[in-house]
């Protein structure tokens, strides 16, 4: 094999213009992709980061129906103080269940004494909350982000503020309709500007959770919604499908489940962008297929054709056509390692660049977000292997060729 | 015991027109014999030389070489049998270019009978000082002439230790006294090796120095010795 590899080698020194310009292509094509693949990944990292640490968490438990009726934040899909309990007990045994945080989405309206608008608000247990979605905190501006919100406080959508002209420590009042339809009034002291983000829930206010229960009467302590951080994010699925079954099990008088459990990606539309960019990731590594595959058989064939003389020489010889086969195969193997060789040597440089040059983009409500592009071993490991599979399948057909050789008329060949 | 035997070998060449490039032709070739087949262009000596070389299969008839009916050897049979008893010397010489003349003496023992690297070492010495290209061991095929090219062709074909040296034109390129050099070369080899060398040849030197000399005309052959000449 060694002797293989030395004549591959050699051969591709031989034609140094055509080696050098082939590898450059291949070069360029993983370039491309794997920087395409960090600054996506960075960007839809950051974007899934932000959305579920600031703000959805990573799952979250309603009550079955809640969701399809989410606009209307319907109080009488609320879950129970009973179901809740159960869920707690499910949630705090679990051992890949880093937090939870009970929540009580309200709609109410928002008085500054001069003048009225609507406003969205999340009623939430402060401690629970922040270690739910830790990164609530660098969305408050102008309070105290360490507590969030004491009670008899309310956090502001930044916007909201802007345009009903509020500041914190300003005195407003909430007025909202319970599930009995009656309207109670409550006045709250701004503690703080949230910022907002994209998506739904990303301009809600929020207040702590015992204001919002006794804004709305409420007699039992009854949630929303529970939202859920685990301790890993790439365990998503497997918990998800875990917590469903186990809170399939709880059913009401008709048999039917009382619970839904919804990833993160159920509950933004940002998922949809998600999955444009991972379309799009696949569309780059089919061109990358496709720019190693039409270079590499262009090589080889080229290679074969003058290199018949050759072929006939070793083939009267007595080397096998299997050995010619490999020899040929070795060749195109080693272009493509090469190219990705070379191309991931580049990538990690532009990536190291791109990281110093701390570029930043807008998205949305959020501004100056820093690209940090990065890119895993894994993915560097794929495409190299993406690049010498179709180095391998592009060289097949030309070194085929080269194998089943007539000897003769390749000996005779001018 | 002959080295080849052939009895009414008959090579066509099917296609629009049928071509005969070979109508029965009956020879024996004795071992360590320095034998050499002639005739114009188009005649059929290459054809012959090809069919003993087990590069192509007659259409009918017999051929044996060196106890081997070969002539209904597969594709990787035959390139089998071509390994380990014929070695081949070009008129263009053919070797590779991106071996050095060590490698490419080097290369039926490791490439084709996978001879163990020690083994390989010693006998591509003994061949590299046979043929008087010590020195030139290192250099690669570009770096060296044409005569000393041939050396090398001559020492390749027979390092594998060949029953048979199957030769195409050898001196076709090279210069009068090459050519001679080369021919005196390879018939020490035959008295050194024992090896049997056939000859595809125009070269009137080559002829001279044959111990038999085969004369192919449109696909027949006769045998031509000093002072006189047989159909065979």
């Amino acid at each position: 094999m060694f002797n293989i590899l030395k004549i591959a080698g050699r051969n591709l020194l031989r034609y140094k213009r055509r080696t050098l310009l082939t590898s450059t292509l291949v070069t360029l094509g993983v370039v491309a992709v794997l920087l395409f693949i960090s600054a996506s990944g960075s960007f839809k990292n950051m974007m899934i980061g932000q959305i579920t640490d600031s703000m959805l968490g990573h799952i979250q438990v309603h009550q079955k129906g809640y969701l399809a009726a989410i606009d209307s934040l319907p109080l009488n899909l609320n879950m129970k103080e009973n179901q809740v309990m159960k869920i707690r007990e499910i949630l705090e045994k679990h051992p890949e269940v880093e937090a939870f945080s009970p929540r009580i989405k309200i709609g109410a309206m928002f008085s500054n004494y001069a003048e009225t608008t609507n406003i969205r608000l999340n009623a939430v247990i402060p401690e629970m909350e922040l270690k739910t979605v830790p990164l609530l905190r660098d969305r408050i501006i102008g309070g105290n982000s360490k507590i969030l919100l004491q009670k008899g406080e309310i956090l502001v959508p930044e916007l909201l503020a802007k345009g009903m002209k509020v500041q914190v420590g300003d005195d407003i009042v909430l007025v909202a309709t319970n599930k009995d339809g009656s309207v109670n009034g409550q006045s709250f002291r701004v503690g703080g500007i949230v910022v907002g983000i994209s998506g739904p829930g990303g301009r809600d206010g929020y207040i702590h959770l015992e204001d919002a229960q006794s804004l709305l009467r409420m007699e039992a302590k009854e949630v929303s919604e529970i939202a859920i951080r685990l301790k890993s994010m790439g365990r998503l699925d497997t918990v998800s499908t875990a917590l469903n079954s186990e809170l399939e099990s709880i059913r009401n008088k008709m048999d039917k489940p009382v619970f839904e459990v919804h990833t993160w990606a159920r509950l933004t539309p940002f998922f949809n962008i998600v999955k444009m960019i991972d379309l799009m990731t696949l569309f780059i590594k089919i061109m990358l297929v496709a720019i190693v595959l039409v270079s590499i058989m262009n090589v080889m064939v080229m290679s074969v054709y003058e290199r018949i003389r050759e072929i006939g020489t070793i083939a009267a010889m007595g080397t096998s056509p299997n050995k010619i086969l490999l020899l040929f195969l070795t060749e195109g193997t080693l272009l493509g390692l090469l190219g990705a060789t070379l191309g991931v040597m580049v990538s990690l440089i532009a990536i190291t660049a791109l990281r110093a040059a701390q570029l930043s983009f807008d998205f949305g409500q959020q501004k100056g977000l820093v690209l940090n592009p990065t890119i895993g071993v894994a993915d560097m490991v794929a495409i190299s292997a993406i690049v010498v599979c179709i180095a391998v399948i592009g060289s097949l057909q030309p070194a085929w060729k080269a194998a089943k050789m007539d000897p003769i008329t390749a000996l005779r060949h001018t | 015991m002959e080295l080849v035997t052939a009895q009414d070998l008959k090579k066509t060449y099917t296609g629009d027109i049928p071509i005969e490039a070979i109508r029965g032709v009956n020879f024996t070739i004795q071992p360590a014999s320095f034998v050499s087949f002639v005739g114009p262009s188009g005649s059929g000596k290459s054809t012959l030389l090809n069919m003993i070389g087990c590069l192509d299969p007659p259409t009918s008839g017999t051929l044996t070489v060196a106890g081997q009916d070969v002539s209904l050897l597969k594709v990787k049979s035959a390139a089998a049998f071509r390994g380990k008893n014929i070695g081949f010397i070009f008129q263009d010489f053919n070797l590779i270019p991106v071996l050095t003349v060590f490698e490419n003496i080097e290369y039926p023992l490791q490439m084709v009978q996978n001879r163990p690297a020690q083994e390989r070492r010693k006998r591509v010495k003994e061949l590299l000082a046979a043929v008087g290209m010590v020195e030139q061991g290192h250099k690669f095929p570009h770096q060296i002439s044409g005569g000393q090219k041939q050396r090398v062709a001559v020492a390749r074909a027979l390092v594998t230790q060949a029953k048979l040296v199957l030769a195409d034109e050898p001196t076709a390129n090279l210069d009068r006294e090459t050519a001679l050099r080369i021919i005196a070369l390879m018939k020490d080899m035959r008295d050194k090796f024992g090896t049997t060398f056939i000859f595809s040849t125009h070269d009137p030197k080559i002829v001279e120095n044959a111990e038999k000399v085969f004369v192919i005309e449109d696909g027949t052959m006769r045998e031509s010795n000093s002072g006189g000449e047989r159909h065979v």
